[in-house]
């Protein structure tokens, strides 16, 4: 893996069914780049983790993707409401996801917390009223 | 146990045909918040579930799993199984409750890891 793979996703808002696509093909590319099936299965979690927050608290956004000798980087990042207090929102459990996303089985808040279990690095970078971008680097 | 198997066990229909019928199936987990199965379900085969929506399908591709039961008689919708065929899950669904469908697996050897 000599070359550098760069890769762009939409992350649409607001579509229940698209919601994971990116992370899909990700999953997809690094299984066919033949990287460690642990190494392919954290991208994996971390990466649609992030990619569901776009969806569900980012009103969508998109996913930057590198992938470059023994590592891959995912910026996941959104023009939403950003996280107001960054601190809390990386504690287990907190959530500020309305009853209509519960009912789809999400919004326990244990979305950031997996994400740093995960990632070999995470950068989170947030303004209220911007928006978020998570970046996420997991080393093969 | 192979899927065929575990649909006669559990009186299920199965919607996807693309999907092997040779995996020996052996851990599952029974959840409807797919948070916790992102976070604690870590080598499970098999996702019981009351929930039906095309997230429940992008968690089990996620987490690895090869097939979904949905339980109290809970069906997919087409777009759903159309993912699954996609992504070579097996969708199934049974009568029986989340508790009662995963007693009778548990019976049959297959058992829970990583909670
Ligand atoms: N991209 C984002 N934009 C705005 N707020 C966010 C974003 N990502 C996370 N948050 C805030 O951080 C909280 C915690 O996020 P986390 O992913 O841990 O939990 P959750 O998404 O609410 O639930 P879960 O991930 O378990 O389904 C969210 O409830 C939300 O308030
Ligand atoms: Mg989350």
């Amino acid at each position: 893996m000599g070359q550098v793979i760069i890769r762009d996703f939409d992350i649409p808002a607001d579509d229940f069914l698209a919601a994971g696509e990116a992370s899909s093909a990700v999953r997809k590319l690094l299984s066919q780049l033949g990287v460690a099936p642990d190494r392919i299965k954290r991208t994996a979690i971390a990466m649609y983790e992030a990619e569901i927050n776009a969806v569900i608290h980012g009103h969508g956004g998109k996913a930057h993707v590198e992938i470059r000798g023994d590592k891959i980087t995912i910026v996941i990042s959104d023009k939403g409401p950003g996280i107001e207090d960054l601190e809390l929102a990386m504690q287990e459990g907190y959530s500020t996801a309305p009853d209509s996303i519960r009912e789809m089985g999400f919004g326990a808040g244990m979305g950031l917390p997996n994400i740093k279990k995960h990632a070999d690095e995470l950068v989170i970078n947030t303004e209220k009223g911007k928006g978020t971008a998570v970046t996420i680097t997991v080393y093969f | 146990m192979k899927i065929s198997e575990i649909a006669a066990l559990l009186n299920a229909e199965v919607y996807t045909e693309n999907h092997d019928d040779v995996t020996d199936i052996r851990s599952a987990c029974s959840a409807d918040l797919m948070s916790d199965v992102m976070a604690f379900a870590k080598e499970n085969a098999l996702l019981l579930t009351g929930l039906v929506n095309p997230q429940v399908i992008r968690t089990a591709e996620m987490m690895e799993m090869k097939a979904i039961i949905f339980v109290r008689g809970k069906k997919p919708q087409q777009a759903m199984i159309e993912l699954a065929e996609e992504k070579k899950i097996a969708l199934l669904s049974t009568e029986f409750p989340l508790f009662e469908a995963s007693g009778r697996l548990y019976q049959n050897g297959i058992r829970g890891h990583g909670f």
